[in-house]
């Protein structure tokens, strides 16, 4: 599919486009707009995001909302038609009614309609921690319950905290790559800069950290964080054991940049002029390497999901109350909960979706930006 | 060649000093409040202190920690790794068969990755534009967005209801019994979740790879000149096309390893199967160090011979490459 759009380009050198000069960001969103699947990734992740930021309005439920009576209930079904034949106008569901509390085995009472109502009152909450408001987009009267992806083992509802976990899954790439960034490509443009000794030292570290498994490191590191760190904090040390095993890789690419444009004769104008070796570092030789920085950040970030997923998964990320994708998919790890209670399993699916649409993404961004890199 | 090996294992010396002090540090980290000994007194109240502090004489846990470290790298060269805390047993004992178990996962995922990669990689890019290849590049796509847990859980519900495989752990209970064909038609059955479970990332990455590599080596000239000369298309493909295309994938072959053994890790946890992912976890669980610290050593250490493989191999693929 990139292949007919990397043709694009060529195809369509038509007068119009010889008319006007574009910037090359322009040109390369022209190209990024051509690729569908690029297209699909990005609009995913918009609607991912804004149901992130929406999420308290979203759910139906708070985050810690839990009806111990009905854990590991299965999704509730929407109907338009009753048990009697008629049909409504509003969708409308039944209340659950505990078969055997045991199991446990649910059943919808039938005997009672519930409408399915919107913008109506719940919790209160606040949205982007500014405005409060008590709305939902989504409610039903009690005794009736809108778990539309069911309960997990406290009778919380998935879809509520699925929304509200979004916000780990979804932020914790970016705020990676908001930290390994800046390391990388300082030390990566510092090592080929300098050469020599500096060179040899922060070649050498990286060779040390790409020896091991990368995950049994992030494993490791991220079991002495101290269990007592609240939500916030045990997110950005999540971050930053990310950053240090993950900088390296980035650096030794860079420096190889570095090393074959130091000697160019723009970079040397810059240090005939007197400027800083940082200043010269910084501002003229790092600004050359931009096309494969933001196109590794963008295929950096799903890796980062994966991984927080991942160490979520084990226990050793996000921790309970707040809650993450992965920590949600981790209840589905018990063979008895995983195949009677199979709705569990669709954390993973969103996983996998915001995975997708980043990969679709930065695929279609190295693309635009720089076809010399790609792959298939 | 046999100078470049051994200038290879000349410098791994250094490499592996840094990998063991960044093991020691990683777990150096953890506040103190948290150690092993720490967690028993939680868990036993009625340990005295005064056996604990023998405790952590016993095991060389009262030194200071550089010293703690020197200490433990000197053992490490007569190849004694330390004892568990958890287990009391010397942690080679432990890692040893974990280490296999692991090797005999990923090398396995390895092979089937390759062995279904390339042919699909081929097939897409001899028929690029088809409606397979198509479908075969999106599927690709898809692959590499499941995260190995996720495809170990579904694979997990599948099996349970269709009662075909077994669900968990690497051997049946009445192993020890049986004959040797049986043992490994046994292994053989357990192998085959874990391997889809960390094979189908692997596949994805490697078509793509191989379509990549095989469409650049299909527009070039040689091949032109190939066609030219009269050779069957077959051979055009084979001989001239896929020999060229295959040479960089040889160099992920490292870079695959790696990841595959992170990924084992996730696998081994969901499918209980015995390996070094399930040792790390439990063992940074229980801040049994010693234990971490070796497998973490060992993991690496399997990585740098993956690498080192990679490029011994790499040499016999490509004779272009020289290393003098």
């Amino acid at each position: 599919m990139s292949q007919d759009a990397a043709a694009a380009p060529r195809v369509s050198a038509s007068p119009e486009r010889a008319g006007r000069s574009r910037t090359p960001l322009q040109l390369a969103w022209r190209r990024l707009r051509r690729y569908r699947l690029a297209v699909v990734g990005g609009v995913t992740l918009v609607c991912l995001y804004a149901a992130m930021v929406l999420a308290p309005f979203l759910a139906p439920y708070a985050l810690d909302y839990s009806d111990r009576s009905l854990f590991y209930a299965p999704p509730v079904g929407v109907h338009l038609i009753d048990a009697r034949g008629r049909l409504h106008l509003r969708p409308f569901v039944y209340a659950y009614r505990v078969v055997d509390a045991s199991l446990p085995a649910y059943a919808p009472d039938t005997s009672r309609t519930y409408d399915i109502r919107f913008f109506v009152h719940g919790a209160p909450y606040r949205l982007l921690w500014l405005v409060p408001s008590d709305i939902h987009l989504l409610g039903v009267d009690s005794p009736a319950r809108l778990f539309l992806l069911g309960t997990d083992q406290f009778g919380r509802d998935l879809l509520s905290r699925l929304l509200y976990g979004s916000a780990v899954s979804l932020l914790i790439g970016i705020l990676v790559v908001l930290i390994t960034f800046p390391i990388g490509m300082i030390l990566g443009g510092i090592a080929g800069y300098y050469g020599g000794i500096i060179d040899n030292v922060i070649m050498r570290s990286v060779e040390v950290l790409a020896a091991f498994p990368s995950f049994y490191l992030l494993l490791t590191l991220a079991s002495v964080l101290p269990p007592t760190l609240s939500s916030g904090a045990r997110l950005f040390m999540i971050s930053a054991v990310f950053s240090f095993v993950g900088w390296g890789g980035l650096a030794r690419v860079l420096r190889g940049i570095v090393l074959g444009i130091r000697d160019v004769e723009f970079v040397l104008a810059a240090r005939a002029a007197g400027l800083p070796d940082l200043r010269v570092i910084v501002r003229h030789v790092l600004p050359t390497t931009a096309s494969y920085v933001i196109v590794a950040a963008t295929l950096t970030i799903p890796g980062v999901i994966l991984g927080e997923s991942g160490l979520s998964f084990l226990g050793l990320g996000v921790q309970e109350p707040s809650t993450s994708w992965g920590l949600l998919l981790a209840q589905a790890q018990s063979i008895e909960a995983l195949t009677q209670f199979p709705w569990l399993l669709i954390p993973g699916l969103l996983i996998v979706i915001a995975v997708l649409a980043f990969n679709f993404l930065g695929d279609g961004v190295r693309d635009a930006l720089d076809p010399r890199q790609r792959v298939a | 060649m046999i100078r470049y090996i051994a200038r290879r294992l000349i410098l791994l010396g250094p490499l592996l000093l840094g990998i063991t002090f960044v093991s020691w540090a990683a777990i150096q980290l953890a506040p103190g409040s948290s150690d092993y000994f720490q967690s028993l007194v939680l868990q036993y109240p009625q340990i005295s202190p005064q056996r604990i502090a023998a405790l952590r004489a016993e095991f060389g846990m009262d030194q200071p920690p550089l010293v703690q470290y020197l200490h433990w790298l000197w053992s490490i060269v007569h190849l004694n790794f330390g004892y568990s805390f958890a287990y009391n047993v010397p942690v080679a004992w432990l890692i040893g068969s974990r280490a296999l178990n692991t090797l005999l996962l990923s090398v396995t995922s390895l092979v089937v990755a390759w062995a279904l990669a390339l042919p699909l990689g081929i097939y897409s890019a001899v028929h690029q534009y088809s409606a397979l290849d198509g479908a075969l590049s999106a599927a690709a796509f898809v692959a590499i967005s499941v995260p190995s847990f996720f495809s170990a859980l579904l694979l997990l519900y599948a099996a349970f209801w269709t009662h075909l495989l077994p669900l968990q752990g690497l051997t049946s209970v009445d192993f020890d019994f049986l004959p040797w064909w049986d043992k490994i038609l046994d292994v053989a059955r357990h192998l085959v979740l874990p391997t889809i479970a960390l094979g189908v990332f692997s596949v994805g990455g490697l078509m793509r790879y191989m379509r990549t590599n095989l469409l650049d080596v299909l527009r070039s000239d040689y091949l032109q000149t190939a066609r030219a000369k009269g050779l069957p298309e077959r051979a055009v493909i084979f001989r001239h096309g896929v020999r060229n295309a295959i040479n960089p994938l040889v160099t992920l072959f490292g870079f695959e390893l790696g990841g595959l053994l992170s990924g084992a890790a996730f696998v081994e946890n969901v499918l209980g199967y015995p390996g070094l992912g399930r040792l790390v976890l439990e063992a940074v669980l229980k801040r049994d160090v010693f234990v971490v610290m070796g497998s973490l050593l060992m993991g690496s250490v399997l990585l740098i011979l993956g690498n080192l493989t990679a490029d011994i191999m790499l040499a016999y693929v490509d004779p272009r490459i020289r290393y003098d």
